[in-house]
Formats: structure tokens, sequence, C-alpha cells
């Protein structure tokens, strides 16, 4: 894919430079620099209203800053969001699929909408369906399928064209034990496949166990950012504890 | 880089259309309403002939409208429930590509109804509605109703009570596209000449054409957070 060769020697694929969101004259991120560079996992944690989601709505082009830039592969969001959503996969707390489409219905129609070539759809589908280890169900109803299984889907269905970028909004929501560990496999998996992961969640195993770094949001800015190297779990705990708890109690 | 635009607004129809025919959910609540309208008003309407002949067009229009909004609701409720509708922004896809996709499904689904209704109105009312005037109107007339419907139910779909909110906002918007479809049915069954009644068709296409250039330029700000 062609980026721009600024971006490219600075090694930033996302770039978020004095990002400011806000809804009304509520302020969500301040002035937020972000930078992370091809291949990285992120995890991205905070409480809740800390600006975790709405910052992957806006690097997905589905939400426009108040002020501030974004650079995805070097492109500008969100003059040129069309270029960038076709490198961008996202995988949501909600499905984002048709409950009485069946598994396979859903792959195609998205196939369709991001111009795959027919001729490969199929072969594409089976493998992802295979992937995600619903080979034998791409014919039933989404309606069917429990939670775990829809989410498997639903990144099947966010890693259909091949993006370069996976964004998941707390993708660990509603999932069991068994469930959230298929998940991590697949995840694994993607990031093991050359992709960029930002990830938000509030498992904080999963985000130690799987994340190369961590960026913890609080009051709309950067509280935390470090490497996971070292990091368990627990250690992760008392650092997210002491890094929201500073903000909350300045 | 960008999905071609025809390429996504027939995936989107075709979508909407293999949902509909897997779950029915549209079309028979739809098509359940409106039998009910009608023969609701057949039975009011049973002894007087008269004021049977004259209200016609309003019983079809009446039927036609709630109808589709219960439709319209429906229809893009299945988006927004799922996160569907954040799903087709994500795509590569001109975003007015979604309400023209959205249009269409809405529009095929209310055509179905419209046209089931005229044969059984023609039956339960004793008066022929099968005429090629009248499919025309009911054409132009679902349309622009459908135009803006699709529009309008894309805002009030985000709110709580968008059941009740969408005929409240709707109406007043639509009553241009109303009234001159209900003038234009009732010139065509009370077989008044054509040349008394054909500025109504016309002036339908005139407001389905505002309608299509507004909503098409609007769309992109009323899907914006």
């Amino acid at each position: 894919m062609a980026l721009n060769s600024e971006l490219e020697t600075r090694n930033f694929l996302i770039e978020t430079r004095a990002l400011v969101k806000a809804y009304g004259l509520l302020p969500v991120l301040r002035k937020l620099d972000l930078g992370i560079t091809r291949g990285e996992f992120v995890a991205l944690l905070g409480p809740n209203g800390s600006g975790k989601s709405t910052l992957l709505r806006l690097l997905a082009g589905l939400s426009k800053p108040t002020a501030g830039q974004i650079t995805i592969g070097g492109w500008t969001l969100p003059d040129e969001a069309a270029a960038v959503r076709a490198q961008i996969g996202m995988v949501s707390h909600k499905v984002l699929l048709y409950e009485n489409l069946s598994a396979r219905e859903n792959l195609r129609f998205f196939a369709r909408l991001y111009n795959l070539p027919p001729a490969d759809v199929d072969t594409r589908i089976a493998e992802l369906l295979e992937q995600v280890g619903l080979s034998r169900r791409t014919a039933d109803p989404v309606r069917t399928f429990s939670r775990g299984m829809q989410q498997r889907l639903s990144i099947a269905r966010a890693l259909l064209h091949d993006p370069d970028i996976l964004l998941l909004d707390e993708p660990y929501t509603g999932l069991d034990v068994d469930a959230s560990s298929v998940l991590d496999g697949l995840l694994r998996a993607a990031h093991a496949e050359g992709r960029t992961i930002l990830m938000t969640t509030h498992q904080l195993d999963s985000a130690a166990a799987l994340a190369g770094r961590v960026v913890i949001l609080s009051r709309g800015g950067i509280g935390y950012d470090a490497p996971t190297a070292g990091l368990d779990g627990s250690r992760l705990s008392a650092i997210y504890t002491e890094t929201t708890s500073m903000v909350s109690a300045r | 880089m960008k999905t071609p635009f025809l390429k996504a607004v027939l995936s989107i129809v075709r979508k909407d259309i293999q949902i509909e025919l897997r779950s029915r959910e549209l079309v028979s609540s739809m098509g359940l309403f409106a039998l009910l309208s009608i023969l609701i008003f057949s039975f009011a309407l049973e002894l007087d002939r008269s004021a049977r002949q004259e209200a016609i067009s309003g019983v079809l229009w009446v039927t036609v409208v709630f109808a589709s909004i219960l439709g319209l609701n429906r229809s893009l409720a299945m988006e927004r429930d799922q996160g569907n509708l954040d799903a087709m922004l994500l795509a590569p896809i001109d975003r007015v590509a979604i309400f023209f996709g959205k249009l269409a499904g809405n529009l095929v689904f209310a055509l179905v109804v419209g046209l089931l209704l005229l044969p059984i109105m023609t039956i339960l009312y004793n008066q022929n509605l099968l005429q090629p005037w009248l499919l025309l109107v009911l054409l132009l007339g679902t349309f622009g109703f459908a135009t803006v419907g699709t529009l309008l139910a894309m805002m009030t779909v985000q709110t709580r009570a968008r059941e009740s909110l969408l005929p409240i906002v709707m109406m007043p918007v639509a009553l241009p596209v109303l009234l001159a479809a209900v003038r234009a049915s009732t010139n065509i069954l009370t077989e008044t000449p054509i040349a008394d009644w054909i500025a109504w068709p016309q002036i339908l296409v005139v407001v389905d054409i505002i309608y299509l250039v507004a909503c098409y330029l609007l769309f992109e700000y009323v899907i914006e957070e």
C-alpha cells in the first residue's frame, strides 16, 4: 500500500496531534498526542468516560474531531476518510452483524461493500470462517449463534478486507472464560500476521498478556504510556489504579 | 479506492430484500396493519355509499402512510440496534450510498404493500383502483414519502421515543406530497377530466425531486454524531 513517506520515516502508522473531541461543551479528549507504529499491539485502558471509545471512533472515521489532526497511513482524517476506512477493521462490543442473515451472507454483504473481487470472495470467506472456528455454521442465521460465536464472526468481518489496522472496542464484553480465550488466540494470530492493533478493554490480564504497549487514558489525556514488558495483570492493575486515582484526586 | 456508488447501493438493497425474504418482518407487519386499517374503514363507511366513494383516496393514503412509517421505523432500527449502520459507515463507500440503498429498500417494501392494497380495496369498496394513473400517483407519492421518511427515520431512530417521534416530525414535512397525492387520487377515482387534475402529479414530481436533492445534501450531516 502507498504510504506517505514522511510518516513512514517517522514510523507512525497512526498519529494524533493535539486531538480534541468535545460533545457540546463537554470535552472528552483534550489535546491528545499519540503515535502508534506499524505492527504494534496497543492496549488502551481507562475508566468509563475517559475517551477510549471516542478515540477509536475518531480513528475509524465514524466521528469528526473538534480540533487537532489525525493521520493514518499517511492519510488525513476526516478529509481522506474513504482511503483510511479501507485500511481499518473494527470490532466493537456490538457485533455489527445482521441477525437474520447467515454467517456467509453477512460476510458476502460486507465483501461487496469493500469491493472485494467477486472471484476471491468465497475463498476468503471460507478461510476466515475456518480461522475463527465457524466453518460448520456458515449457513446458520447469526441469531442462533452464542455471544462468543457472534464476536468471532465479527472478527472475521473485520478481517475480511485484510486491513492493516484493527481497532477493537471492548471486544471481551459479554464473553465467558472460554470465549475470551478463543478471542485471545484470534487476536494473537491477527497480530502475528503483522497487523497493527489498538484495543480498548477493561480486562487488564488480557491487556498485559497480549499487548506490547499499554496506554492509560484519563481525563481525556494520556496518564500512562509504556511497554508491557515485565508487566503482569496484577502489576498493571496497580499502575492502572495509581494512574486513575491520581487523576481523580486532582 | 472507494467502492463504486451503484455497487454499494445495490448491495444494501439486496441485503435488505434478503433479510426481508428471510424474516418477513417488515412486509407482514405493514401488510397486516394496512389490511386491518382498510377493513375498519370499510365497516365504518359500509352504510354510506357516497361517503365511501369520496373517502376512498383518503383511506388509501392514510393506510399507505402509516404502514410506511411502521416499515421505516423497523428498517432503520435494524441498522441501529446491532450497530450495523456503523459497520456500513466503516466501509469505503460514499456515505450517501447508504441513504439511497435504504431508500430503495423502503420504497420497494412500501410499494409492495401499496400494490397489495389496491386489489383488496377494489373488492371491499366496489370501485376499480387498478388504474394506470392511480398506480403512477401511488408510485410518485410513495417515493416522496419514502425519501423524506428515510432521512427523518435515520434521525429519529437514534432517540428513545422513535416510534412516536417519526410520525410527528414527518407529517409536516411530507404534507406537500400527501396533499398532491390525495388530491390527484380523488380526482382520478371520481373520473374528473384529466386537464383538471394533471397539475397534481406534476407537483408530485417536482416535490419528489426537491426532497431527493435535499435529502442527498443533508444525509451526511444527519449521520454525523
